[in-house]
């Protein structure tokens, strides 16, 4: 192997040893073509010349090691991404949950918060508004402030907006928020019902009795050993009965927890956990 | 397949914009089922396509043609392509990763963010290939490429249906082979056969 090559790949795994045993942030079992690449991108956005500088700063500067953490975390997001699934939540999922008295909503690793705003607009117009509850979680307190504040920048709202008609949308999205100068200002009532918390999907526990969990595209970034854990939490923090929704490209099947789930949407990769409500 | 495979390079990328899909379809409808490495291709496209390039792709080739799947192994003579809306990355045992991070170049999936995660697993034992499109994606990975010791060609933009593209990676990198778009895939031929003793 290419010397550099080599010496970057060690780095790498000393500079996660040492955010683990610092600051209890466990990136040790990610995927680390991604994770390599957004510490390749810090390096050259600092005057740092090595990722071993970059290790000895994050242990003596606080403030750097949050930057990064914020870089790690991806924290792309998008208001009804794959406005199919949205759809397919209001056709598959939705009419089950009318049956309940009370509905609990786990969006886990919902990131700036623009998928639990658009669950939330989907549960109102869907006259369940009143009876549910949305635990929006993330591993990132500083995501998590910006999710509570509900501003989305002015640009993506004709995009949005066209993902929220695509979605089966019932009325218009501009009734969801009010323009401000560059950004745009979502309802406030829209998370009446919504409890933002910290919660780590690596070292934290089951988050009890949920009748949907969504995590869209946060699994991608984890290993096979990590995703089969996530799964695993999953399937113990969910009513039997209760869906489980993942990204486009995550898969259930051919995991540790296939037999505990039955398909309910293939495309829209929503799952079912197989039992009786009690 | 007989006799110990001594091959001197390990996998095929290939980037391509606009005009992309008439363009792969001349190349990899070229490539022989005994066609011994994994061809991995991104190509942009809109973020809610759907898996109509795969299947006029795999209609037209004797190879397989598919859509990369989350943490997928990667195989000898089979074409990938990345998903429209997500980045494609490579790991170092040879499986893919999806990433949803920012655009790239105004793209998802982008061809640097490919190029440059293939290069680093790869390294000399790399082919990356950049065809026509309207942008200069493709430029920083192809660059990675070189720097890695692998090898680098760019379709001639004179064979392009956009030129931007193949100007820009000519520009930047000094590929190691600048090709018309018919002569892409017998020389991607060539280099295979070369491996199998």
């Amino acid at each position: 192997m290419d010397n550099n090559l080599e010496n970057e790949k060690i780095e790498i795994d000393l500079l996660i040893q040492a955010i683990f045993r610092k600051y209890g942030y466990d990136f040790r079992n990610y995927a680390k073509a991604s994770l390599s690449r957004r510490v390749q991108q810090r390096l050259s956005r600092s005057n740092l010349k090595t990722i071993s500088e970059m290790q000895h700063k994050l242990l003596y500067d606080q403030s750097f090691f949050e930057t990064l953490l914020l870089d790690l975390t991806i924290n792309v997001t998008e208001m009804f991404r794959d406005p199919y699934f949205f759809k397919a939540i209001r056709t598959s999922v939705i009419p089950e949950l009318k049956r309940q008295p009370f509905i609990k909503v786990w969006h886990a690793g919902c990131s700036s918060g623009e998928e639990v705003y658009s669950m939330a607009i989907l549960l109102k117009e869907e006259g369940v508004a009143q009876t549910a509850r949305i635990y929006a979680t993330d591993t990132n307190e500083a995501v998590l402030q910006e999710a509570e504040k509900g501003i989305v920048s002015i640009g993506k709202m004709q995009q949005y907006s066209r993902n929220y008609m695509d979605a089966g949308g019932m009325s218009s999205f501009s009734d969801y928020y009010t323009a401000r100068y560059e950004s745009a200002l979502l309802n406030k009532t829209l998370r009446k019902n919504v409890v933002f918390s910290c919660h780590n999907l690596v070292t934290d526990g089951v988050f009890g009795e949920m009748d949907l969990i969504i995590c869209r595209n946060v699994l991608i970034y984890f290993n096979d050993e990590l995703q089969n854990h996530v799964f695993g939490l999953f399937r113990d923090s969910l009513c039997p009965g209760g869906f489980l929704c993942l990204g486009s490209k995550e898969s259930l099947m051919f995991t540790q927890c296939s037999d505990d789930f039955e398909i309910v949407a293939e495309r829209e990769k929503i799952y079912r956990k197989k039992g009786k409500r009690g | 397949m007989e006799g110990v495979v001594k091959s001197k390079y390990r996998a095929v990328v290939i980037g391509a914009s606009s005009g992309g899909l008439k363009a792969l379809k001349t190349i990899l409808s070229v490539l022989p089922g005994d066609f011994a490495l994994p061809v991995i291709i991104v190509v942009h496209r809109h973020p809610n396509a759907d898996g109509y390039m795969e299947e006029s792709l795999d209609h037209k080739c004797t190879l397989s043609v598919k859509q990369v799947d989350e943490k997928e192994k990667i195989q000898n003579g089979v074409v990938y392509i990345g998903p429209p809306n997500y980045h494609v990355l490579i790991e170092d045992t040879r499986i893919f990763s999806l990433s949803v991070e920012e655009a790239v170049n105004y793209a998802r999936p982008s061809i640097d963010v490919l190029f440059e995660s293939a290069a680093d697993v790869y390294g000399p034992e790399l082919v990356g290939v950049v065809l026509t499109g309207n942008n200069d994606d493709g430029v920083r990975g192809l660059q990675r490429i070189k720097r890695r010791g692998g090898l680098t060609v760019v379709q001639t933009p004179e064979t392009a249906e956009a030129e931007s593209m193949p100007k820009a990676a000519i520009a930047a990198v000094d590929p190691d082979h600048v090709l018309p778009l018919k002569e892409i895939g017998p020389f991607l031929n060539g280099l295979s056969i070369f491996n199998i003793q």
